[in-house]
């Protein structure tokens, strides 16, 4: 049970407040033990805990009420949900309310303090300018740009954009743009922003409008395979993902999230409009807040998908717009949308987070942070040559940075090629940058585009990679890895069988399972068993609401430890609905799609993972088994579901229409006609003479001539 | 016969009665024949709009290499003595493909004479391509069995050089699944149930690694030459299940288009039907659909498929003597072409027609114009069961006392009704259950080999059955009333009725099959009718004997004619199949004989011997 909660502490942890972790992290540099005595001095330096804590029983209870009026089943074996909530309020509630604003000479110690910290890092000949992350690495940018900031920048918004190519195992080739705009405003309080330089106007006004606290979208074509590929730096999942979570100030939050999806709809261009109640949840456990603040109650999250949504250049034309240089500049020009859509996969996505904009987080400004993944295929774009460059995978090359961006840079991952033995990549340069990305210590080699010299001679950078021999190193498989897929036969039930697999050899971690499925497959929770290696592995946490005809879909989230090198098998019956016939789509005999199920997981770091490499650290530092960040967080997407339902013959109602309409035209008609007609003996016509006389006798008065 | 015109009562309607009845069947018969003649048929027409007005190029280039593959896949086949798995796989992921295996054993009953098989072991490997930009919702499925011999060496070779060709191409909007099983259709059987995730018959395999989603359709593909003539479609698969049409006019398309001979049940197409010889012709194209859709089986590696709603069929390479080949490339487009289209598919294949029978590929009969076929002589047993309701209806009031006489009347016939019927049916689950159970001991006791014993097993019961009517007199006191059999036969009647029906809905061949033999006999069957030339024409009359008719009359409609002998021993090992099907892959018609048709049949039997 200790352990259990352990676990929820850091996974809640992780979740919430990245920020405030890190930071930790770095000062103690403690690995595991470095949490509880974070949590500690948290709690030690807390001005008025009383005070938080009221405000927080007060919205346990209000939530705990709305909760029993909506019915929801929630089976706890141990409440690990609402102490971790608490715990994260506390510590984000200190950070927001109890320190006071910061004087101009604390951030200059800081500034100097961090320079210290980069320096020493220089002597180790690593700079520590990481690749972009989600979460772990963020605070290092941002520090690290401190300094080199001009002058008129520092005071409100600056603009960041990155490009990051993977050489992958299987030949493919992974390009990941991504571009950051930070504004230090508040949207929320005080007078109303109307001034807007880097940061888009349209996705400010929905800040402030719907009051929104963090906003994540995504649109992606395509699976992401991780068995091939490795793990993404974002991971999303296939069709539209979006998550929101709302300022505590909202009170009709539903009403907001209707509001906002349509209003997304319509800067997307994208059929976000098509979610409602039906397909919309508020997940207990796996969707925390990435940004600072201090709400972590459900109920001012949603979250929906739509997994049939296709994505195509009428969304990414919207999506770019929103940059800074739009795609005239920059590294944007490389994003040709007839190279873009001819990948194995695509996904742009969204976020839009509260950040601390110092080390010891006295404010927060807005983080935009747009993204976009592709996966080039070796077959069909590389024409089966394990040879790529910039020109190849863009049919465009880089000639200046984003003029209006205080930093544009190009990563090209070189880890496997550490004495470019595996290929050549021109032009080289000197310049190599060392990060621990998802738990695995990456070397990268670094462009700087605001730098002229890394245009060279021709004015134009072309990188290329050039691979010597066709074969290639072993890939590390990915630690955690998911399936999903429908078994059974016949219209009428069937098993949605969920695999995770946990490929670490030794150490097992907990996952929290989300499953979304719609109302139309009627679950059958009694059968719901999860297994590992042959026995039962009971979830230590449960929350599952049933879902209601037509208003809300299944939600079930699950907390489940996995056994070290193993895959644990979850399964749950279902029976196929009977729907409206006015509620098929225009294409019943297509299929019904089910979303992906999401496991988010604290997955050991494989960094950690060797404890045998003891040739470039010194032996005193390499012996405990846990070094530097020693988990790292994951989010990793199942594939979504495509299941037959029940279907009529939508013919047989066309057929039927026909033969009643010409059964009461035909039959009825001429009966009814018969059955209301009065029969008469006709009486032969009169001559003209006479019809004109009768006129002229009509005229007169007198009686006509019969 | 005699016995019921002579019949003191009903002497004045029998006539019109027996009239109407063989009136039915003649009609029924007829309306059957005709179905084969042209002008009564519909076209073939594509109905699926996303397959039919698309138009796709057919591009691929590599038949020769195509066949060097399978030149280099039939070397380590024999090398290794088996399916080369690690060649395969290597092969595979060489192209691009993400390959998985599946390893399967299975035990079959007894062993299976004509295969050579008992205890099989073996492995699938496949290979999915990976459409770009799709999320493993949908998939296409090519599979070529690795067959024992020097056969189908080519359709593999064939299959990886589309893999290849598949693979550089942008276009593809659903996964596609490129499967090489062994031990054709129990391999089959084990990569869908390890697919699906079901266990159906038992069977042991390892669940499989990778999938694509909803299979929307699937096509086999044999192949045993480097040239061949012509292409032959198979459709029936198992418990006579068909795929849409549309897949058939979608082979048909592409054969008219590439330039390809296309038969179908072997036989190429005529345009003579005006002629004697065409309308027979077409006759026998349909008689042998008609047959294989009764026996039940899986006739290619695609009949498993669709119990799972997928669509499938099995094309296969035929090589005769006729001038005019085409090469493997020109197949390798022709199955490009049709892959291409599938790929268009929007929905799964629905549009077209599930129920049909083909007198050529380009002519169907819908369910609508042969059911009429099968509802006339159903309709005989209905009016049968009219005309005794009525009888008894009418014999009953003549008894003076009313109330109490028919009750005494009514408890042993009660009685007489349930004994014979439970009996029967007894025997119908003997003669289900004991064939394979009591093939060790029959091996101990006999000189016969596993295999024989189940058949001769199997046989023996049925034979013993016939022994029943004295047995089920022993149980009873006294003697059998004239109301007695006529209510045993009222039931035996609607029974055969609601039998027939139900099968006939779900695979109409083997359902009007058995009302072709089974309605003359209930009909006109009774305890008065003489003794020794009626009980001759119920034997010949009775399933067994129907069975082996078949197989004479396949043999025919094939031109392979046999001798009595060969023809006897044909009749067992298609007995063994059967239940080996049964027990295999789940096919019914063995215990739908055994357990329902057979025991029905029996009760008809009682009736002739009622005393």
């Amino acid at each position: 049970m200790a352990t259990y909660r352990c676990i929820i502490y850091m996974l809640a942890f992780i979740i919430c407040g990245s920020t405030v972790f890190i930071t930790a992290d770095i000062q103690t540099n403690q690995g595991k033990d470095a949490e509880s005595v974070f949590l500690e001095g948290v709690r030690g330096t807390t001005s008025d805990p009383s005070l938080v804590l009221s405000t927080d029983t007060e919205d346990q209870t209000q939530s705990a009420e709305k909760e029993q009026n909506r019915e929801a089943i929630e089976v706890e074996t141990n409440l690990v949900d609402a102490p971790s909530d608490n715990i994260v309020n506390h510590v984000h509630d200190t950070m927001q309310t109890t320190e006071p604003p910061p004087s101009e000479d604390q951030t200059q110690r800081f500034a100097k303090d961090e320079r210290i910290w980069k320096a020493t890092e220089v002597e180790e000949n690593l700079v520590a300018d990481a690749p972009p992350t989600p979460k772990e690495t963020d605070h290092v940018p941002e520090t690290e740009q401190t300094p080199d900031v001009p002058p008129e920048l520092t005071a409100k918004d600056q603009f960041q954009e990155e490009l990051v190519i993977r050489p992958l195992h299987s030949g493919d080739i992974y390009a990941s743009f991504q571009f950051r705009t930070l504004w230090d405003t508040d949207f929320l309080h005080g007078s109303k922003v109307s001034h807007y330089r880097l940061f888009p106007k349209s996705l400010g006004q929905v800040i402030s409008k719907f009051s929104v606290r963090e906003l994540h979208i995504s649109f992606t074509q395509g699976y992401w395979r991780t068995m091939q590929w490795g793990q993404p730096f974002l991971p999303s999942p296939p069709g539209a993902e979006l998550w929101v979570w709302f300022q505590d100030t909202v009170t009709d939050v539903d009403v907001a999230w209707k509001e906002l999806t349509n209003v997304l709809s319509g800067i997307f261009c994208a059929s976000l409009n098509f979610i409602d109640s039906t397909n919309t949840v508020q997940p207990s456990a796996s969707f925390k807040p990435l940004g600072v603040g201090n709400v972590t109650d459900q109920r001012f999250l949603r979250y929906a998908v739509l997994p049939r949504e296709i994505v195509c250049t009428e969304n990414l034309t919207p999506w770019k717009k929103l940059l800074p240089c739009g795609s005239k500049a920059g590294l944007a020009v490389l994003m040709k949308s007839e190279k873009l859509f001819h990948s194995s996969f695509h996904s742009q996505a969204l976020h839009i987070r509260p950040v601390c904009t110092d080390w010891k987080c006295t404010s927060t400004s807005w983080e935009l942070r747009q993204t976009l993944n592709i996966v080039l295929d070796l077959h069909t774009s590389g024409q089966g040559k394990r040879e790529w460059s910039l020109f190849k995978m863009f049919s465009r090359t880089l000639t200046e940075a984003c003029p209006l961006a205080s930093s544009s840079k190009v990563y090209v991952d070189v880890t496997d090629n550490p004495q470019g033995e595996l290929f050549d990549l021109s032009p080289a340069t000197s310049l190599l940058s060392q990060a621990v990305v998802l738990g695995d210590r990456r070397t990268y080699s670094v462009y700087d585009l605001t730098d002229p010299a890394t245009f060279g001679q021709t004015h134009s950078l072309n990188m290329l990679l050039r691979w010597k021999a066709a074969q290639s190193v072993e890939m590390l498989r990915p630690l955690l890895h998911g399936e999903r897929y429908v078994a059974g036969y016949g219209l009428q039930t069937g098993e949605i069988h969920t695999l995770v697999y946990n490929n670490h050899p030794y150490r097992a971690f907990p996952v929290l399972l989300l499953d979304i499925v719609p109302w139309y497959l009627r679950l059958y929770i009694h059968t719901l068993t999860v297994t590992s290696k042959g026995r039962s592995n009971k979830p230590s946490y449960i929350h599952y609401q049933p879902s209601k005809d037509r208003l809300q879909p299944h939600l079930l989230e699950m907390l489940i430890q996995l056994p070290p090198n193993s895959m644990t098998e979850v399964t749950v019956q279902f029976e196929r609905a009977l729907l409206k016939w006015t509620e098929y789509t225009p294409d019943p005999n297509h299929g019904f799609y089910v979303g992906s199920s999401v496991i988010s997981a604290l997955v050991p770091s494989v960094v950690a993972m060797d404890t045998n490499n003891t040739q470039e650290r010194p032996l005193f530092s390499s012996f405990f088994p846990c070094k530097e960040e020693s988990s790292y967080f994951m989010r990793v997407y199942t594939e979504p579901l495509l299941v037959n339902l029940p279907t009529p013959d939508f013919s047989m109602p066309y057929n039927v229409i026909c033969l009643t309409c010409t059964v009461v035209a035909v039959g009825y008609g001429s009966l009814y006609n018969l059955l209301t007609r009065t029969f008469q003996v006709e009486e032969p016509s009169q001559g003209l003479a006479k019809r004109l006389a009768n006129i002229i006798r009509r005229l007169r008065g007198v009686p006509l001539l019969s | 016969m005699p016995m019921i015109l002579s019949h003191p009562r009903t002497s004045n309607f029998s006539l019109g009665r027996i009239l109407n009845s063989v009136v039915c069947y003649l009609a029924g018969v007829m309306w059957f024949m005709g179905l084969a003649f042209e002008p009564f048929t519909l076209r073939t027409y594509m109905s699926e709009n996303a397959m039919g007005s698309t138009m796709v190029e057919e591009h691929f280039p590599a038949g020769e290499r195509a066949l060097a593959t399978g030149r280099e896949f039939a070397a380590h086949k024999k090398k290794i003595g088996g399916m080369p798995v690690d060649w395969l796989v290597k092969t595979m992921e060489s192209q691009g493909l993400e390959v998985f295996t599946q390893s399967f054993t299975r035990k079959l009953p007894f062993p299976d004479e004509n295969k050579e098989r008992y205890m099989v072991r073996g492995t699938n490997v496949y290979g999915i391509l990976r459409a770009p930009r799709a999320s493993r919702t949908e998939a296409l499925v090519l599979s070529a069995p690795c067959s024992e011999g020097n056969s189908n060496n080519q359709a593999v070779g064939l299959l990886l050089g589309l893999a290849r060709y598949f693979r550089s191409q942008v276009y593809w909007a659903k996964d596609i699944i490129f499967l090489v099983n062994e031990h054709d259709l129990i391999g089959m059987q084990a990569w869908l149930e390890g697919y699906h995730h079901t266990n159906t018959t038992g069977g042991d395999w390892s669940p499989l690694q990778g999938r694509g989603g909803s299979i929307q359709a699937a096509l086999s593909l044999e192949l045993s030459s480097d040239v061949i003539t012509s292409l032959d479609l198979v459709l029936e698969g198992l418990n006579g299940q068909l795929p849409n049409l549309d897949l058939a006019n979608l082979f048909h398309a592409f054969c008219q288009k590439i330039g390809v001979l296309c038969t179908i049940q072997g036989k190429l197409q005529r345009n003579d039907w005006e002629s004697t010889s065409g309308y027979s012709h077409a006759a026998q194209t349909m008689m042998l659909m008609v047959l294989k859709q009764a026996s039940g089986r899986a006739w290619g590696d695609h009949g498993l498929f669709l119990r799972y709603h997928i669509e499938a069929a099995t094309i296969r390479g035929v090589n005769s003597f006729r001038q005019y080949k085409t090469d493997a490339t020109t197949v390798g487009r022709l199955l490009e072409g049709m892959y291409r289209k599938l790929n268009n598919l929007l929905e799964r294949l629905h549009q077209s027609y599930f129920f049909y029978l083909m007198p050529s590929l380009t002519r169907f009969v819908s369910i609508g114009y042969y059911m009429p076929a099968f509802g006339l002589l159903a309709g005989i047993l209905l009016l049968r069961a009219l005309d005794l309701w009525v009888q008894l209806g009418a014999s009953a009031p003549g008894t003076e006392d009313g109330l109490a006489e028919r009750e005494q009347a009514s408890s042993p016939g009660v009685l007489s009704l349930l004994t014979p019927v439970v009996i029967s049916h007894l025997t119908g689950v003997a003669l289900y259950t004991l064939p394979i159970r009591s093939q060790e001991m029959a091996v101990q006791h006999f000189p016969v080999s596993e295999t024989e014993a189940v058949v001769l097993t199997a046989i023996a019961i049925y034979t013993a059955g016939l022994a029943l009517p004295h047995n089920t007199h022993r149980l009873l006191q006294g003697e059998g009333t004239e109301q007695g059999w006529r209510v045993l036969k009222l039931a035996a009647l609607l029974y055969l009725a609601v039998l027939l029906g139900c099968t006939a809905l779900i695979n109409f061949s083997l359902g009007f099959i058995l009302a072709l033999s089974l309605v003359p006999i209930a009909a006109f069957i009774t305890p008065h009718s003489p003794k020794y030339p009626s009980a001759v024409a119920m034997v010949l009359l009775s399933p067994g004997c129907t069975l082996l008719y078949c197989v004479f009359l396949f043999q025919e409609l094939q031109e392979i004619p046999v001798s009595l002998h060969d023809g006897w021993m044909l009749f067992l090992s298609v007995i063994s199949q059967g239940i080996l099907d049964h027990s295999l892959y789940g096919s019914l018609v063995y215990p739908l004989l055994a357990l329902l048709v057979y025991p029905c049949w029996l009760l008809l039997w009682n009736i002739l011997f009622w005393k």
